[in-house]
């Protein structure tokens, strides 16, 4: 059986649910090694969390390099381990660190390489959403070790606990790869809300919002929700451009998706389409993004949500 | 110093896009220059205003390079309308199709040829959202990677530092003379051209150059769509108004869907 790799992905000191999602999909392919990087002396207690999915062996490569100069230091080793390992194809998460390494390692080994599938099948085709989720696009890597980068939140997660075999390899960077030099990192400032590309719900404002997000952070918050907002929101400068939803924002595909006082645009839809429900509150009953809604609300946000917030935590209490 | 910025011409970003044969149909669409790319013209246009300017003779130079087909050309003219001094744009039919891979190949070569100090592009194209090219240009040129910039400081002696902002959390990073930048929109506001910038636009040099003429050979995408489908639209569903009792409605409606 041929044996895939995957880049195991990390949140502190712990695996996420992407690590699992990666493993999940990888394992349609082949045996699932899932590769960590970390610093000097941390690796076996970042293996150790490896811990779901069907993972059959961890690779531990650590190195003091990796904190110092980032994504260039990590493709480096990464790329060596690919080209002294030849794995049938290489997995890793598409977010800015992800893609960003996949890049590297593409260049380096020669390899073509799909970012942001939501889906691999066992013959290594992956599958897209593009153009805002309106078109379904199969593609293949035709050249060198397929290098693939996959949406967090895309597949089900095999959860089932694992213990996979540990070994470790020795971290080859090259002097190109040590140019950038890292002098401070601070983890993402958590407001409490879960992160927006890999919350199960997101409530997002718009226009209608008035520049006032206190009703939509409330319904929110009583959902364990991530906040995000329209692009007319955040260029009032109502809301951070990091939560900006849309063409030129994030793109989410959460459970459920609520959008608040926000018309839908093309230029939002195509940032929130793809979520597996949608709802729609707005006190305008021609605004287009009724028409892509499971369930609309016409009505004013600020009647709407502060009941709706009242109604679930009830229910949760 | 000697500037670079990389733009690419895309279909605008609030139009339909279709796939035709695999590619995305890049005629029968509006096209207009990378909303993301603005903040790296502007960024470039900055850097050079603040040690200098970048007047004729002046310290500095701004030269946008993209690639693109002939078309192309509007969106150069539109960041050379904003400040920029000159403009390279590859254009070759072997390049249609072209993946992010020998993009970077060709930009790269490009780059490196230049003698550029450093060279700026925005995250990613609003078409293609790979946000590769850059970490791609950076590893073929060998040159240091300073991407996702929320702040970039430049000492004209030849450092650059810069704040990178991204899921992860925030970094501060530096690297020396000759490096690739990416800039996140958040980074600035970009300015409209001018009437003047605009008129001086039409004089500026937009150089047009061949594979051969860049001296890299032809480039085929290393991945290929076997097939690209339109989703069927979504239908909309249950629509209720309010009269009072909306929020509730809302509750009943995600308690019965499992989803609270």
């Amino acid at each position: 059986m041929s044996n895939v790799f995957i880049l195991a992905d990390f949140a502190g000191d712990k695996a996420t649910k992407t690590t699992a999602e990666l493993a999940t999909v990888a394992a349609r392919i082949g045996a699932v090694t899932a590769v960590v990087f970390a610093d000097a002396g941390k690796g076996a207690a970042l293996a150790a969390t490896v811990n779901q999915g069907p993972v059959t062996n961890v690779l531990v490569v650590e190195s003091a390099e990796f904190a110092k100069h980032g994504v260039p230091a990590v493709a480096d080793a990464l790329a060596n381990l690919v080209k002294g390992k030849t794995p049938a194809a290489l997995l890793i998460a598409s977010h800015a660190f992800g893609k960003e390494v996949a890049a590297r390692v593409a260049v380096i080994t020669e390899s073509g390489i799909i970012t942001d599938a939501v889906d691999v099948a066992a013959d290594i085709t992956a599958t897209q959403l593009v153009f805002g989720g309106s078109t379904t696009v199969h593609s293949k890597v035709s050249k060198g070790t397929p290098i693939i980068t996959l949406r967090p939140n895309s597949v089900e997660a095999d959860l089932t606990s694992a213990s996979p075999a540990i070994e470790n390899a020795s971290a080859e960077i090259s002097d190109a790869a040590k140019l950038s030099a890292i002098s401070s990192s601070q983890p993402p400032v958590k407001g409490g809300r879960p992160e927006l590309t890999e919350a199960n719900i997101v409530v997002s404002g718009g226009r209608g919002t008035n520049g006032d997000f206190a009703a939509v952070e409330s319904f929110a918050d009583s959902l364990g929700a991530a906040v995000g907002a329209s692009r007319a929101a955040t260029d009032a400068g109502w809301y951070p451009h990091s939560h900006q939803v849309g063409q030129t924002g994030k793109t989410v595909s959460p459970q459920l998706y609520v959008a608040c006082g926000i018309s839908g645009a093309i230029q939002h839809r195509a940032g929130m389409q793809t979520s597996k429900t949608i709802v729609v509150v707005n006190k305008d009953p021609e605004a287009p993004l009724f028409d892509i809604a499971d369930f609309g609300v016409i009505g004013d946000l600020f009647n709407v949500l502060p009941q709706a917030t009242t109604g679930i935590s009830a229910k949760k209490s | 110093m000697k500037i670079a910025v990389c733009v690419k011409q895309v279909p605008d970003s609030w139009a339909e896009k279709k796939m035709v044969n695999g590619l995305l149909d890049r005629v029968n669409v509006d096209a207009v220059l990378n909303d993301l790319d603005e903040y790296a013209v502007e960024e470039a246009l900055r850097i050079a205003e603040a040690h200098g300017g970048n007047e004729e003779g002046g310290a500095n130079t701004v030269t946008v390079i993209s690639m693109g087909p002939e078309r192309a050309t509007e969106a150069v003219r539109k960041a050379l309308s904003m400040g920029a001094n000159d403009a390279i744009l590859i254009t070759d039919s072997a390049l249609a199709g072209a993946d992010a891979l020998a993009t970077s190949a060709v930009l790269a070569k490009v780059i490196g040829d230049g003698g550029y100090d450093i060279v700026i592009c925005g995250t990613e194209s609003t078409d293609a959202r790979m946000s590769v090219v850059p970490a791609m240009i950076s590893a073929r040129l060998g040159w240091g990677q300073l991407t996702f910039a929320s702040k970039v400081t430049v000492d004209p002696a030849g450092k650059v530092a810069i704040t990178r902002v991204t899921e992860a959390g925030v970094d501060e990073i530096s690297a020396a003379f000759p490096c690739v930048i990416s800039v996140v929109e958040k980074i600035n506001e970009p300015r409209y051209p001018s009437f003047k910038g605009i008129m001086a636009a039409k004089k500026k040099t937009i150089e047009q150059r061949d594979l051969a003429t860049v001296g890299v050979s032809s480039q085929s995408a290393w991945s290929q769509v076997n097939d690209a489908t339109p989703r069927p639209a979504r239908a909309a569903g249950i629509k209720v108004t309010d009269e009072g009792g909306g929020g509730e409605a809302l509750v009943n409606y995600l308690a019965e869907k499992k989803l609270i």
